[in-house]
């Protein structure tokens, strides 16, 4: 009995010991993990060869490494058929490959970055499921030398280049505004997230706060999670619904939560007494837009921004830019670009899709 | 030989051996060959091997330390969730424990407590979860897949609570370098954390298979009633397994909180079915009893091995969910073929003499 008891008491110390010499080991080589992000470019560059004037190099392995596979969002992003990442790596004479895990997080995208740098990406194009825990291994990716540029997600410190689709200040206050219009500027709003920890999502909803000081008449009731999936938000729209029996409109700045939240008020209780905008894609909508469930929402377009986010990999593996701002270079068909502070290039202004131009698009 | 090899309807007795087949004096002669454990390694080797031959990049030191850096938490917490299997039980809270400990490190840190006192305050909240799941399974008598269930949902709340919306992220680099640098003298291929897990399962796999204790948690997984009457502190030990499972799920909070470098409230949101699924790879029985701490060992490898094998080779990332999903049906089907095939001869030999 003493001895049974001696074995529990010995296996929590024995477990807690670990940590304690991990922690005191690790902290002699602790001094170099955050590297200037610019001179890691700049060295990526000069690494990558003769730069500065000349064509683009060709045959560079670029992994394209969005938040999650079979998103739609990201698949118009990066394939070839919608024009969008991949598209433009073909077109470059590169050879792209699309990758990452099933599950929206960092843990199970980490494992895919840790792939491309296995197989000696030259450049990275990554959705940043977190901003601050994919910087462990994003670091050791521009240590060897590769050029990581973020798309649609950012992680500010640890790559050459965010290419951005719109601002956060131009999407949360467009939102705003459109939703003021449909709903005569008063009444109670509410909002459908995706998740509560979400970078994009947290940014455009204070720019939506701030905006709404312009209109009054206008109270945001309620701010909800539907975790961009669908069973979530369809039930985090009806809990709304039941809760604030007078909501007069609901923004949803994701595409999985307009979508969830449109088959909700599709119904003849709420189809145009409850307004519904947000970030949306024209296929999804089309519906609801014909319908009336949904006068208008917006959104850029994501092959575009895929599509930017890979000519600027290669210029960047191509040592033909570095990242720092000022730098311009020509994208294709989208024309030329030049970085802006904090090494962001901007796509362009949010576009507005509704009934009477939703049917040009294919997404 | 007495018996016919191939079972003769009608003409053995009830309960006679005489099903037993003529492989028995093998098995009998060599018992290790008929162990899961055994076709589990001959896996990890088949998986190496092709890794191997289909990604000069599977065994380089580099993508080791991936590995065992990207997994080590999963595999860590897998070797309580053995034990509690193997008692009869279940603990599905275990991710979102892990959840609660990142989300207290941040929330704590972000405070400007000093880190030591953090990691005693989460090595007792962790023990106090592990408690409740414990002592509302053995006092009141709850199932512990609806108990855990309950507090998954319960310890994830938690989490949110404490960080809202919040990220911390500014972990000073003293600690996050656990989830950057390799053991030394290893040659950049053992991470910190996969040090932790052998560590651990060596001192899971003593306890399990050679104390006391361990054997009291084999007889209570088999039958608790027995196991009462034997004079074993059934409650006792289960309640001491789950606060156990919180400590370690705890400490893999820690782990995972400073490899991300990242204290969010959804760290860690679905691990549990990677732990329950390795634990089940490892061969261990979910009705209770059997297993080993071995085996589990063997099925982090597997398990762990498969995915990077297929992620290496540019295998459809959507379709390898069906890859370690045919593994795990596998891993529960073979152990039990040989029983089911046995339960069929003898339903046909019944049938058979009831016509007859």
């Amino acid at each position: 009995m003493r001895l049974r008891r001696a074995t529990w008491l010995a296996l929590p110390l024995l477990i807690v010991s670990p940590v304690l010499a991990a922690c005191s080991s690790s902290s002699s080589s602790s001094s170099s993990t955050t590297p200037a992000t610019s001179s890691t470019a700049s060295s990526a560059a000069s690494s990558t060869g003769s730069a500065s004037s000349g064509a683009l190099k060709t045959g560079l392995k670029v992994f394209v490494i969005p938040k999650n596979l079979g998103n739609s969002y990201f698949t118009t992003s990066d394939s070839v058929n919608s024009g969008g990442a991949l598209a433009a790596l073909q077109t470059l004479g590169e050879t792209g490959a699309e990758t990452s895990g099933t599950a929206d997080t960092p843990s199970s995208q980490i494992p895919a970055i840790q792939a491309a740098i296995s197989k000696g990406a030259n450049a990275i194009v990554i959705s940043a499921t977190d901003p601050t825990a994919l910087c462990p291994t994003l670091e050791s990716a521009m240590k060897k030398g590769i050029a990581v540029v973020t798309y649609d997600s950012d992680a500010p410190t640890c790559r050459s280049l965010f290419i951005n689709q719109a601002t956060p200040a131009a999407l949360g206050e467009s939102e705003v505004d459109l939703l003021a219009k449909q709903i005569g500027d008063s009444g109670q709003i509410a909002i459908v997230s995706a998740s509560a920890d979400d970078t994009n999502q947290n940014t455009w909803i204070s720019y939506m706060k701030q905006e709404l000081k312009k209109y009054p008449k206008m109270t945001l009731v309620s701010t909800v999670y539907g975790n961009d999936d669908t069973a979530t938000s369809t039930q985090v729209t009806q809990g709304l619904l039941e809760q604030y029996p007078n909501l007069k409109g609901i923004i949803s700045p994701t595409t999985v939560g307009i979508a969830a939240a449109a088959a909700v008020l599709d119904t003849a209780k709420y189809r145009g007494k409850v307004m519904l905008t947000g970030l949306g894609t024209p296929d999804e909508m089309k519906a609801y837009v014909k319908d009336g469930t949904v006068k208008s929402f917006e959104l850029w377009n994501p092959a575009d921004l895929g599509y930017l986010a890979a000519y600027a990999a290669v210029e960047l593996a191509s040592g033909k830019i570095t990242g720092s701002s000022g730098q311009a270079f020509t994208a294709g068909k989208l024309g030329s670009f030049t970085v802006g502070a904090d090494s962001t290039v901007l796509l362009g202004a949010p576009y507005v899709f509704d009934a009477a131009n939703i049917n040009n698009f294919n997404f | 030989m007495q018996h016919d090899t191939v079972p003769t309807p009608g003409l053995s007795e009830p309960g006679a051996p005489a099903d037993r087949p003529q492989s028995a004096g093998v098995r009998e002669r060599y018992p290790w060959a008929f162990r899961w454990e055994t076709v589990l390694a001959l896996i990890v080797v088949v998986i190496a091997v092709a890794g191997t031959t289909a990604s000069p990049e599977f065994l380089t030191s580099y993508n080791l330390f991936n590995l065992g850096l990207s997994n080590g938490e999963v595999a860590i917490m897998a070797l309580p969730m053995t034990l509690i299997v193997i008692s009869g039980e279940i603990d599905l809270s275990v991710a979102s424990m892990l959840g609660m400990s990142s989300c207290l490190l941040g929330f704590l840190w972000e405070k400007g407590w000093p880190m030591p006192v953090i990691f005693v305050v989460i090595a007792v909240v962790g023990l106090a979860a592990g408690a409740i799941n414990g002592l509302l399974i053995t006092r009141l008598g709850l199932p512990s897949l609806a108990v855990t269930i309950g507090t998954l949902t319960l310890y994830a709340g938690v989490a949110q609570i404490l960080l809202g919306p919040n990220t911390v992220a500014n972990f000073p680099a003293t600690y996050t370098n656990l989830g950057v640098n390799a053991v030394p003298y290893t040659d950049g291929a053992v991470s910190y954390s996969a040090v932790i897990f052998v560590v651990l399962a060596v001192i899971f796999g003593v306890v399990l298979h050679a104390t006391g204790v361990g054997r009291s948690i084999y007889a209570m997984g088999a039958s608790s009633e027995a196991a009462l009457f034997a004079g074993i502190r059934v409650k006792r030990v289960k309640t001491v397994l789950f606060m156990i499972s919180g400590l370690v799920c705890s400490f893999a909070g820690v782990l995972y909180t400073f490899r991300l470098s990242t204290s969010v409230a959804n760290n860690g949101v679905g691990l549990e079915l990677d732990v329950v699924a390795i634990v089940l790879v490892g061969g261990v029985s979910i009705f209770g009893g059997k297993g080993s701490v071995p085996g589990v060992v063997l099925g982090v490898l597997a398990f762990v091995g498969i995915q990077n094998a297929l992620l290496l080779t540019n295998f459809n990332q959507e379709a390898s969910g069906i890859v370690a999903g045919g593994l795990l049906l596998v891993s529960v089907f073979l152990p039990n073929a040989a029983s089911v095939v046995r339960w069929s001869a003898a339903r046909y030999r019944l049938h058979a003499a009831k016509t007859s």
